[in-house]
C-alpha cells in the first residue's frame, strides 16, 4: 500500500512539472496565475501524501494553510492589476 | 476491500490531476485552460483526499481532509472568477 502512495506522489510531481512548463511559456499573466493555482493544489496533495508516508501529522496543517492562502494569491493578482490600470 | 477502494479513488484523483495539467498545457486559450484547471482542483483533489481518508481510517484526519477540500474549493472558484474577469477586462480594453 505505501507503494501506491509513492506512485501518486510521483504522478503529482509530474503534474507539477507540467504546470511549471506553462508558467515558463504562458503568454499572459493570467495563464501564469492559472498555473500557479494548479501548483498550489498539487502542493496540497503532495503534502498530504508526505504526511501519511512519513507519519508527520503536522504536514496536514501546512496543507490546510496552503489551501487557505491560495485564494489570497489570486485576489492579490486581480487587485494589483486593477491598481496598475488606474494609474 | 477498503484498501482496494482507496487505491482506486487515489488513482482516479491522480488521473484527473494529470489530465488537468495536460489540458493546461495543450488547450488553446485562457478560458478553456480555466476549464481544465477546475477539473484538477475540484475532482482530482476530492478523489485523492477521499482515498487518503479511507486509507488512514481516522475520523479526525478525515474531517481535516474535508476542511482542506472545502478551502481548496472556495479558493479555486474565487480565483477562477477573478482570473476570468481580469482576462475579459483586458480583452475589452477597459
Amino acid at each position: 500500500m505505501p507503494e501506491l502512495l509513492f506512485v501518486c506522489l510521483i504522478g503529482l510531481m509530474l503534474s507539477l512539472l507540467l504546470g511549471l512548463i506553462r508558467v515558463l511559456r504562458g503568454p499572459e499573466a493570467g495563464d501564469r496565475m492559472l498555473a500557479a493555482q494548479l501548483i498550489g493544489t498539487t502542493g496540497v496533495g503532495i503534502l498530504l501524501l508526505l504526511s501519511l508516508l512519513f507519519n508527520q501529522p503536522a504536514l496536514t496543517d501546512v496543507a490546510l494553510i496552503l489551501a487557505l492562502l491560495a485564494a489570497v494569491a489570486a485576489a492579490a493578482f486581480s487587485g494589483q492589476q486593477q491598481v496598475s490600470n488606474n494609474d | 476491500m477498503i484498501n482496494i477502494i482507496a487505491s482506486l479513488l487515489m488513482l482516479g484523483g491522480l488521473i484527473f490531476f494529470l489530465c488537468g495539467s495536460i489540458g493546461l498545457l495543450r488547450l488553446p486559450d485562457l478560458y478553456s485552460r480555466l476549464h481544465a484547471l477546475t477539473k484538477a482542483d475540484n475532482l482530482g483533489l476530492g478523489l485523492l483526499l477521499t482515498g487518503l481518508a479511507l486509507y488512514q481510517q481516522d475520523l479526525l484526519f478525515a474531517l481535516k481532509l474535508v476542511l482542506i477540500w472545502l478551502a481548496v474549493l472556495a479558493a479555486s472558484s474565487a480565483s477562477a472568477y477573478l482570473i476570468a474577469q481580469h482576462a475579459r477586462r483586458q480583452e475589452t480594453g477597459q
